[in-house]
């Protein structure tokens, strides 16, 4: 590798044309896939799953219309119109035919949907009644595991509804050896399969799945030389012209030949890019370590005096916006969980190579401008920093940083490296791991990690300790006993913990038998033959063919559960202000606050139960008046006071996020309730359970489900992001909040941590500025925190947005593990955006 | 073995900042003593001048300012941004205030720094004896020193005291050699935002041995808030801060007619 040149490349007028081409109109809908697996299915039906599904993703890459956008140089699209998506009805459909009429106004992600493709997609999707992954998940699971579900101590809606995704492929094998390549390998282990195997029915109709499905995207990249040739015919632009010839000479060779060039490497990465998604359904198919993979060819090719830095530069200009033109559209309540039409694409940049040494290359570089040209949320571009990472390439992440896009994500590879050694991953695969989604570290081209496997609110646990197990009524957890039968703080956590356990082991039943569902019904042979050793195995991904497998299910609320904690510890049992009871009581009223709409039907249930079980008879006009009464309750003033009073003093305590021993260390204790279960679990792949801390954005709609806290959080309200103090209660700047942070253990976290600070565009305005906020995140990354993230956009910026949307149709902003369009997201998330921290600065 | 007595060093401050980077190199923790010499008119830390400790009222909640710590205290805050002084060369500055009025407790705080092994700030006008100065310079990395005004009897309308002492001092400590000397200057309209008097304070520092660096500060009403909280009137009124157009104008002026490096903020 060559001593790398950072010097900067312009943007041009392309790629401003097509960033604004892209986002003309609203996303659409499209029915062309949903008609097409499902005419397929009904003509293969008897015959092996795998083979269904290669035969049908042979059919939908034939069928689907296809697309070259103008001035596009990387082509292929899964929809007619930009951005729009297709929709999987073999995963879940009920919840889009129940969302046809909300779908195009719903608060967040609103897709467009026509008359015509509704008519459509009903026509089509009863075939799918009882063959769904999600149905035959939810006959898997155990009683108890659907109440938990029910009483949203933890969802895993996304798997539950959709492919899995999560994974970053054997790009590499693509560009290299060419899907030729990889059907020579399995051609050779399907003439390996001795007859005695036991397993040789499986085996064999897998591997001819894989030459299926590989064959049928080497026809679709054929479809696109077609195209191209058809329109270069009829163009009369001849530098069009020459584009669309040269774009069908690419597509005619790869993906099926090892690219020869910079452009054809990038174009059959971009294929296979689009033809996983069309698969699987899933999302964050991540692109990973893409400095790493490409450079070979772009070294040759430079070296060679056939590309300029400018034409590279603009073909990668050119892919972003690709990633850009994909999307998915979720249920309802899954969006406000992902907001912002992001599919969570990873791409990584810097670090170190397989031996150890900074990989840092041109490529690095011109990513980072590449997320600055075309400003927008994808691909999610992330940096490795590790103690021998280029200066210039950290600064270079700061500039990009200072534009508040909320790129890239700093990753620290001196705590990942190790983590992922402590779960048995080797040194040379450790040293090579891109990240996932939001933040889940992973083996390139190696790992099944079902990363991302359901979000767990670490509160709910917390409340059913106050509660006895009892919520809204009824039981809904393990029974810890009466609270006032607690009489001391080393109790009280008991109790949590076994809250804790008896919901941690309900909630890995729970993807145990999605994992299942997705074995039998959805083994995925394409996306199967990118991962080592699926084809040598002969086993699907999905049936355990990866060589490295983990199921990572995310946390969240450490912050709230500390900070409750500490509020036990202290004024419960040090200082004696107020008993266990009274602050289960307090709780329950909502420290004096009064009840929203969604606390009086909780409070309605219960007085309805306990008529019910009096066998009196209850009518709607009952539960009606109940409601209306308990949300116009006026709490005599003493009695509200006292409430108020119990909520002032616990807001008036120590926090989480202070840089105090004391209050930290609970945190430390509170993450290892999550953490250290899950790795005694396995799942059916053969792997074990790894936990991750990250909220995505889930901390808002599952907030939305949590009572009042013993934090003073009021009912409701969002919880706290990922391993990030509660907003507005780090009061001591950044420095501080990074040492709390670091306090936790990240590297038991493996499964990714996810740290929020927001930071005010005057910190990062001059070049000492940028200079101190790298020092700022090695300071914290010196100290074992494991990932960073920024948003660097003023209050008054966001609160003008959320009254002048139309003024601010490019804001991005950081979300979670993602950036996302500001004006998208939902009025409640925003507001929780406006609320984390501005980390100010001077006096 | 070496003599710890300085970290029992008893003092009054009034905050501590963290995670402050603009105020000498690197990632710093700022220490703000209490009790000033001056009053300025347009000082932003109205909570600074008094050495008594005293109430202030901000955004509805009451906060007592001043409290007496010894120099252990301070750095047990102070050292826990080491890695970030570390990584960004940075480390404590004392501000205030003016921290030659508490001069045993200012040195004891640097050579506290100094034991840490991070670079040492201190911001003040240098009113005080020189002698004081002297016993403070070697545990001190860089001096921001203000400058105000060269005019004595403006000075002393503006800021209650006359500037002769201080200006002497500049020239002193320059001399020394002994610490790199910033001139800082506060652009206050109506007292010095003419092209005169700011290219007086410049030509003054570019004079001094040492010096290649002055920093321009333009005036802001952000203190407006405090001096109500501390039931004072606020004595700007409604003045205007300086116009970016204006300070740029400034900065180029001093870069033209000077050898100094001149820059606004800092």
């Amino acid at each position: 590798m060559r001593a790398f040149d950072s010097t900067p490349v312009a943007k041009t007028e392309r790629i401003t044309r097509l960033v604004a081409d892209l986002f003309a109109k609203m996303p659409e809908i499209e029915a062309a896939r949903a008609e097409l697996i499902t005419e397929s299915f009904k003509e293969t039906e008897g015959l092996p799953i795998v083979t269904r599904k290669a035969i049908a993703f042979r059919h939908i890459l034939n069928g689907l219309p296809i697309v070259i956008r103008p001035g596009e140089l990387i082509v292929g699209s899964t929809t007619l119109a930009p951005r729009g998506c297709q929709t999987y009805p073999e995963f879940s459909y009920e919840w889009l035919e129940a969302e046809f009429d909300t779908v195009e106004h719903r608060s967040s992600d609103p897709f467009y949907i026509s008359e015509e493709t509704k008519q459509r997609l009903r026509k089509v999707n009863p075939y799918w009644k009882g063959k769904t992954t999600s149905e035959l998940a939810r006959s898997y699971m155990a009683p108890e595991t659907l109440r938990a579900m029910d009483h949203n101590f933890f969802t895993p809606g996304n798997y539950y509804y959709n492919g899995v995704g999560h994974v970053n492929v054997h790009y590499d094998r693509v560009i290299y050896e060419g899907l030729e390549g990889i059907m020579a390998q399995t051609a050779k282990e399907l003439s390996n399969v001795k007859f005695c195997d036991p397993n040789y029915g499986d085996k064999r109709r897998f591997l001819e799945a894989v030459i299926i499905s590989c064959q049928a995207v080497i026809d679709y990249a054929h479809r696109y030389a077609d195209l191209a040739e058809k329109e270069a015919a009829s163009q009369t632009d001849s530098k069009r012209k020459e584009e669309l010839l040269k774009i069908a000479k690419t597509c005619r060779h790869v993906p099926e030949h090892p690219a020869r060039t910079f452009e054809e490497g990038l174009q059959a990465f971009w294929f296979v890019q689009q033809t996983i998604q069309i698969e699987s359904s899933g999302h964050s198919i991540s692109p990973g370590r893409f400095d790493q993979y490409m450079y070979p060819l772009y070294e040759k090719d430079t070296d060679a005096g056939i590309l300029t830095r400018e034409y590279a530069q603009e073909l990668i200009d050119c892919v972003w916006v690709k990633l850009n033109d994909l999307n998915k559209c979720r249920d309802a309540g899954s969006a406000e969980g992902f907001a912002g039409y992001s599919l969570f694409q990873n791409l990584i940049v810097g670090g170190q190579t397989k031996d150890g040494r900074d990989a840092t290359n041109d490529l690095s570089f011109m990513c980072l401008d590449a997320t600055k040209h075309v400003f927008l949320p994808q691909p999610s571009i992330s940096i490795r920093v590790w103690n021998g990472s280029a200066k210039e390439l950290l600064i270079r992440a700061a500039e990009v940083t200072r534009t508040g896009i909320g790129f890239p994500a700093y990753y620290n590879d001196e705590i990942i490296i190790p983590s992922m050694e402590n779960r048995g991953i080797p040194i040379e695969d450790a040293r090579n791991y891109a990240i996932i989604g939001c933040v889940e570290p992973h083996v390139p081209g190696k790992e099944d990690g079902w990363h991302d496997a359901a979000f767990f609110n670490m509160c709910r646990p917390l409340e059913m300790v106050f509660t006895n197990g009892i919520d809204n009524g009824e039981v809904a957890s393990i029974q810890t006993g009466d609270i006032s039968s607690i009489t001391s703080y080393e109790e009280f956590k008991a109790a949590y913990k076994k809250q804790m356990d008896y919901n941690i082991a309900l909630l890995v039943n729970a993807d145990n038998a999605i994992d299942r569902a997705h074995a039998e019904r959805c083994p995925l042979p394409f996306e199967s033959c990118l991962i080592d050793d699926c084809i040598s195995k002969g086993i699907p991904l999905q049936q355990g063919g990866a060589h490295y497998n983990f199921t990572g299910p995310q946390g969240f609320g450490i912050a709230n559960v500390c900070d409750s904690l500490y509020t036990v510890k202290k004024l419960v049992f040090e200082d004696k202000r107020f008993t266990l009871s009274e602050l289960a009581k307090a709780i329950e009223m909502n420290y004096g606050q009064g009840f929203d709409e969604i606390t009086a039907k909780e409070a309605a249930m219960q007085v309805v139960k306990t008529l019910e079980s009096r066998g009196e008879n209850v009518t709607s006009d009952v539960v009606e008046n109940v409601i209306r009464s308990v949300m116009t309750m006026e709490l005599p003033a003493e009695e509200k006071k006292h409430y108020e009073d119990i909520r002032n003093a616990i807001i008036d305590l120590p926090k989480y996020g202070n840089d105090i021993d004391e209050v930290d260390s609970i945190a430390r204790e509170v993450a290892y309730y999550y953490t250290k279960p899950l790795p005694d679990y396995k799942n059916p792949r053969g792997g074990i359970f790894q936990a991750g801390l990250y909220p995505v954005s889930a901390n808002v709609p599952l907030g939305a489900q949590t009572g009042a806290t013993a934090d003073g959080r009021l009912a409701h309200m969002p919880v706290a992001d990922g391993v990030s103090p509660t907003s507005g209660y780090d009061l001591h700047g950044p420095t501080a909040s990074c040492n709390s942070v670091a306090r936790l253990d990240h590297a038991d976290a493996s499964n990714g941590t996810l740290f929020n600070m927001k930071i005010h565009p005057t910190a990062m305005s001059t070049e000492k500025d940028l200079e101190d906020f790298i020092s700022l995140v090695r300071g914290f990354f010196d100290q074992k925190g494991m990932h960073m993230q920024f948003n660097v956009v003023d209050r008054q910026t966001l609160l003008d947005a959320q009254a002048h949307p139309e003024k601010y149709a490019g804001l991005v902003v950081r979300v979670a593990g993602y950036s996302a369009l500001f004006t998208t997201l939902s009025k409640s998330l925003q507001d929780d955006i406006i609320r984390r921290t501005e980390q100010g600065l001077y006096r | 073995m070496e003599d710890y007595s300085y970290l029992k060093v008893k003092g009054r401050i009034f905050d501590i900042q963290r995670y402050s980077i603009h105020d000498g190199i690197g990632i710093r923790t700022i220490v703000f003593l209490k009790g000033c010499a001056l009053r300025c008119r347009w000082c932003c830390n109205p909570e600074s001048q008094s050495f008594e400790t005293e109430t202030m009222v901000l955004a509805g909640r009451s906060r007592v300012y001043g409290r007496e710590v010894t120099v252990g205290e301070v750095m047990q805050t102070v050292r826990r941004d080491m890695p970030y002084y570390s990584r960004s060369k940075g480390g404590l500055t004392l501000s205030g205030g003016e921290s030659l009025l508490q001069p045993e407790f200012a040195a004891a705080l640097l050579q506290a720094g100094k034991a840490l092994g991070v670079n040492t700030a201190m911001e003040s006008m240098g009113y005080a004896k020189y002698e004081t100065i002297e016993k403070i310079m070697p545990y001190l990395d860089t001096y921001l020193m203000d400058i105000k005004h060269m005019d004595p009897m403006k000075h002393k309308e503006w800021c209650g005291k006359e500037n002769t002492l201080m200006v002497e001092n500049a020239r002193r400590i320059a001399e020394s050699g002994q610490v790199h000397l910033i001139i800082r200057v506060p652009v206050v309209p109506g007292f010095n935002d003419t092209k005169e008097e700011l290219l007086a304070i410049a030509r003054y520092a570019d004079s001094l041995p040492g010096v290649d660096e002055i920093d321009i500060l333009p005036y802001h009403n952000f203190a407006e808030d405090k001096y109500k909280g501390l039931g004072r009137d606020y004595p700007m009124g409604d003045a205007k801060r300086p116009s970016m157009e204006q300070m740029e104008g400034f900065r180029d002026m001093i870069s033209q007619n000077t050898g100094l490096y001149c820059q606004i903020g800092g």
